[in-house]
């Protein structure tokens, strides 16, 4: 059993007095909760792939072998919404689209988070036109946003490795029973 | 590509009124808009031009009478040659062509399109409905007098957009759209050498 006492600190070296020693505990574990709650959170994270262009290609290659999102506990792909913690806003959103994925994102059960993933998500990207939506945080509020267009999977991972550390800093039950 | 040779006198002389269009490439005519069906049935069935590469339209701008001209591309997959056939539409408001997915299925979507775009009705059309944008999309984006920035309206959900309160707004131009202007010298027509000081939060000076 892995002492994670002092997670929540990020302490590299600990001292032995204040880590887990099976010797004198035995199986029990004292950690706070937010800690504990935050840990499941961030390494269980299911993803929402919505994936609605180029994006979504890569995306598929953070997924695959070389890559490989499973190392970060993100590789369950949910294309339900109720199954699902975190949005991958992959692609250029349209207006047609725009309420499709506002409604996506109310179906998912909080707590819940956004990654808006390379230009056309995060900004319209070269799409200055009338028919796309500029910028899917005018529907959904985004935790992440990626640059490029599209951008690698290190990219992608880099993202989520950004947000589990934004998730492990927040007061857990805090996002509960929250709408956003 | 080849050409078709005979087609040009073959056409006129079965429609007196089919009037040869200017064309750098393929054999093209102006037709009458009631002469449409017929012409094109006649180069289906009749020249073996038996797939509509495409169906699009052009808009000459409010200014212009007739306003509004629908455009056929026809391949041969037997010569492997193409024809163009234009027709203008008769009014300028209401703008209608017949339709031609009796002739060719794929012709449905093509028309919904051009529809959609340029708000063209195509009578006897079996589902004339908008394919690109949503059904209760006030505006037909390519029609000239419509700004690409887009114009605001409602986007299709009434409970998303009570919820989000924000609707379609005019995408932000910033100088743009980026496009160099033929027959200035480049650093004169590079969309770098505009004035690219507004955006959407400051306004254009005037």
């Amino acid at each position: 059993m892995v002492a994670w006492v002092d997670f929540f600190t990020h302490m590299v070296t600990a001292s032995q007095e204040v880590t887990y020693n099976s010797k004198i505990e035995g199986d029990v574990t004292v950690t706070r909760l937010d800690s504990a709650i935050n840990w499941l959170r961030t390494n269980s994270m299911w993803p929402m792939p919505m994936g609605l262009a180029c994006c979504a290609i890569e995306l598929m290659a953070t997924a695959s072998s070389r890559f490989d999102i499973a190392r970060f506990g993100a590789e369950v792909m949910r294309f339900s919404p109720r199954q699902s913690d975190c949005m991958i806003v992959a692609g250029t959103v349209t207006y047609k689209m725009a309420p499709v994925v506002r409604r996506i994102y109310d179906q998912m059960a909080a707590p819940k988070w956004v990654i808006a993933m390379g230009a056309c998500a995060s900004s319209g990207g070269m799409y200055r036109s009338y028919a796309t939506l500029q910028g899917v945080d005018r529907i959904v509020p985004v935790d992440v946003y990626i640059s490029g267009c599209p951008p690698r999977p290190e990219a992608l991972l880099d993202a989520l490795m950004k947000l589990q550390t934004k998730v492990r800093r927040e007061p857990a039950l805090k996002k509960q029973f929250s709408a956003a | 590509m080849t050409t078709d040779v005979d087609l040009p006198t073959a056409v006129s002389q079965q429609f007196p009124s089919a009037a040869p269009r200017p064309s750098l490439d393929c054999a093209a005519f102006n037709v009458p808009a009631g002469d449409v069906l017929a012409v094109l049935q006649y180069l289906r069935d009749t020249q073996a031009y038996d797939f509509l590469m495409d169906l699009t339209a052009i808009d000459w701008s409010a200014e212009q009478s007739p306003r509004f001209t629908v455009v056929w591309h026809l391949y041969s997959s037997t010569k492997h040659t193409y024809v163009r056939l234009a027709a203008n539409c008769a009014s300028d408001a209401e703008p209608a062509m017949p339709t031609t997915s009796g002739l060719w299925a794929g012709a449905d979507w093509h028309e919904r399109e051009t529809y959609d775009m340029f708000g063209i009705k195509f009578t006897g059309h079996p589902d004339l409905r908008r394919i690109l944008m949503w059904d209760a999309y006030p505006y037909f984006p390519l029609r000239k007098e419509f700004p690409l920035a887009g114009l605001p309206t409602e986007m299709s959900d009434a409970d998303i957009n009570a919820e989000i309160g924000v609707g379609v707004i005019p995408a932000p131009m910033a100088g743009g759209p980026f496009v160099a202007t033929p027959g200035e010298p480049m650093s004169d027509a590079e969309p770098r050498a505009k004035d690219e000081a507004w955006n959407e939060k400051s306004e254009k000076p005037e």
